[in-house]
């Protein structure tokens, strides 16, 4: 079993606690000049996502949690499962939705994706930073309306709904910000 | 190595400038500059402090070693001993496994010993210099003119209904979870008492204000002598600007025979917690038995207080070569 003292924390690493893995975001020394010194860390849970804080008795040994990242392939979904591949070793995985975590409507068939496992098993998916897809259904545009600013949604082809200007029409393609849900351009 | 770039060119000015008015701040008084060796025979065994072994060939084939200094008081205390008179000191000190946005395990350390002053008076001087410092430069931070003097199991009492110098381990671990504080890992009653201090009391300091703590409880007297004003208490002081402490001092032990005591407890404390156990300083005590005068001491992070001056929150940006680029 391997461990990582507090005197190696670093932000990245991954560690096993609460039966939960978690990646450290950050960590800071507190020492009295004369006294016992602590580390508080923030860490994301890898499984929930959710960030908690910890204190650390300086020296104490935490249990290093099995988390590799890596870039994997979505190849297709079967209703229930979404299924990566590893390019290299054409290895194949299964994801629950659950463990997508909503990353699910940015992706497209072929698209590069980090997959997270966690003892081989897939524990989360993190869509491209940006994606680009296609309108398929939005209202028509009102022209002249653009410098207005206003938006109105628009479906696209993996079945999400993101708020798009006025002038952007069914059919086209867009690039989308997949960490806020956002557009950002046309394609 | 891309690292090569020195990292703290904003300070470094300002560094300089610092150096210069502390040694006039001590030259106005008449306290006289002194070196002293950084590295020693021996060291202190506090358990909180790590000191760094240094190893080299002897020439002969074989190997020889010493140790860091984590502070120069030892050697400080015999030139009083010796009758130096009102000293102090801008030395590097070490203390291992000391490294964040506060700390850097290498660091510049001003402490100084004034004859015939207590601990009161010798931390109101730390609040002079600081004042008298900050007002060197129109650019730099000032503290607020007037420092908030508190006593440490007042202030605990105050902040946490904590008696500092009773309540046990259990009774401290209950009151941090009230506070949403858990820590990983089994603390003495002692570091309850720093992890309620530290990460409870200290970030909601007044920033911008001085603070001087005092009157630490006993078993964290260090080589402070007993309280006269407060039995169960050290005449021991802490002076913070803001949330940052910057200053430990103390009205200092001068008897050898508590301080036997107190440095073979610590020794206790190194073996019953399984840490290693340095050489211990084999000169400090005989200048105690010859006699150490009447005086106070203090030492103070230069580093820090460059940070605070500048208005910095991470000592890397004060330090051209911090830890890891060194």
């Amino acid at each position: 079993m391997a461990t990582y003292s507090t005197n190696e924390f670093k932000g990245g690493l991954k560690l096993l606690l609460d039966g939960d893995p978690m990646s450290i975001v950050e960590n800071e020394f507190v020492k009295p000049g004369k006294g016992q010194a602590f580390n508080r860390v923030k860490l994301r849970n890898l499984r929930t996502g959710r960030v908690v804080e910890k204190t650390f008795k300086s020296g104490e040994s935490v249990e290093a949690a099995d988390v590799l990242e890596t870039e994997m392939q979505y190849l297709y979904n079967d209703g229930e499962f979404w299924h990566f591949m590893t390019p290299e070793s054409f290895e194949q995985y299964a994801v629950s939705k659950a463990a997508l975590n909503g990353s699910d409507q940015w992706l497209k068939e072929q698209d590069m994706c980090t997959v997270t496992l966690w003892n081989g098993e897939p524990l989360s998916v993190e869509a491209p930073a940006f994606v680009e897809l296609q309108i398929t259904q939005c209202d028509p545009g009102i022209r002249g309306d653009t410098a207005q600013g206003g938006t109105k949604p628009a479906t696209l082809e993996t079945g999400a709904v993101v708020k798009v200007p006025l002038f952007v029409e069914e059919g086209e393609t867009i690039k989308v910000d997949t960490r806020k849900g956002e557009y950002v351009s046309r394609v | 190595m891309s690292d090569w770039r020195p990292r703290a060119a904003g300070s470094r000015v300002a560094r300089a400038r610092l150096l210069a008015e502390l040694r006039g701040f001590f030259a106005r008084r008449g306290v006289l500059e002194v070196e002293t060796p950084i590295l020693g025979r021996g060291t202190v065994l506090d358990p909180a402090m790590e000191s760094w072994h240094a190893q080299a060939g002897d020439g002969a084939g074989g190997r020889e070693g010493g140790w860091l200094q984590t502070s120069p008081e030892y050697p400080m205390k015999r030139l009083l001993a010796d009758g130096s008179g009102d000293i102090y000191q801008i030395a590097r000190v070490f203390r291992g496994g000391e490294s964040g946005a506060r700390h850097n395990p290498e660091f510049s350390l001003l402490e100084w010993y004034r004859l015939g002053f207590d601990d009161r008076t010798l931390a109101d001087e730390v609040v002079t210099l600081l004042q008298e410092v900050a007002a060197a430069d129109p650019a730099w931070h000032a503290p607020a003119p007037e420092p908030r003097v508190v006593a440490y199991p007042d202030l605990l009492d105050e902040a946490l209904g904590v008696d500092a110098l009773h309540d046990d381990a259990a009774r401290l671990q209950a009151v941090a979870a009230q506070r949403g504080l858990t820590v990983h890992g089994e603390l003495d009653r002692d570091a309850w008492l720093d992890a309620l201090m530290s990460l409870c009391v200290v970030p909601g300091f007044p920033p911008g204000r001085i603070t001087i703590l005092h009157d630490y409880p006993e078993n964290q007297a260090i080589l402070a002598r007993r309280s006269r004003e407060r039995p169960g208490c050290a005449a021991r002081f802490e002076v913070y600007w803001g949330d940052l402490e910057l200053a430990n001092g103390y009205f200092e032990l001068t008897d050898p025979v508590e301080f036997r005591r107190r440095r073979e407890q610590d020794r206790a404390r190194r073996r019953a917690r399984g840490q290693p156990e340095p050489a211990a300083d084999p000169f400090l005590e005989g200048a105690l038995e010859a006699g150490l005068p009447d005086c106070a001491g203090v030492a103070l992070g230069v580093d820090r207080l460059l940070m605070r001056l500048l208005g910095e929150d991470d000592i890397r940006r004060v330090i051209d070569f911090p830890w890891g680029r060194a």
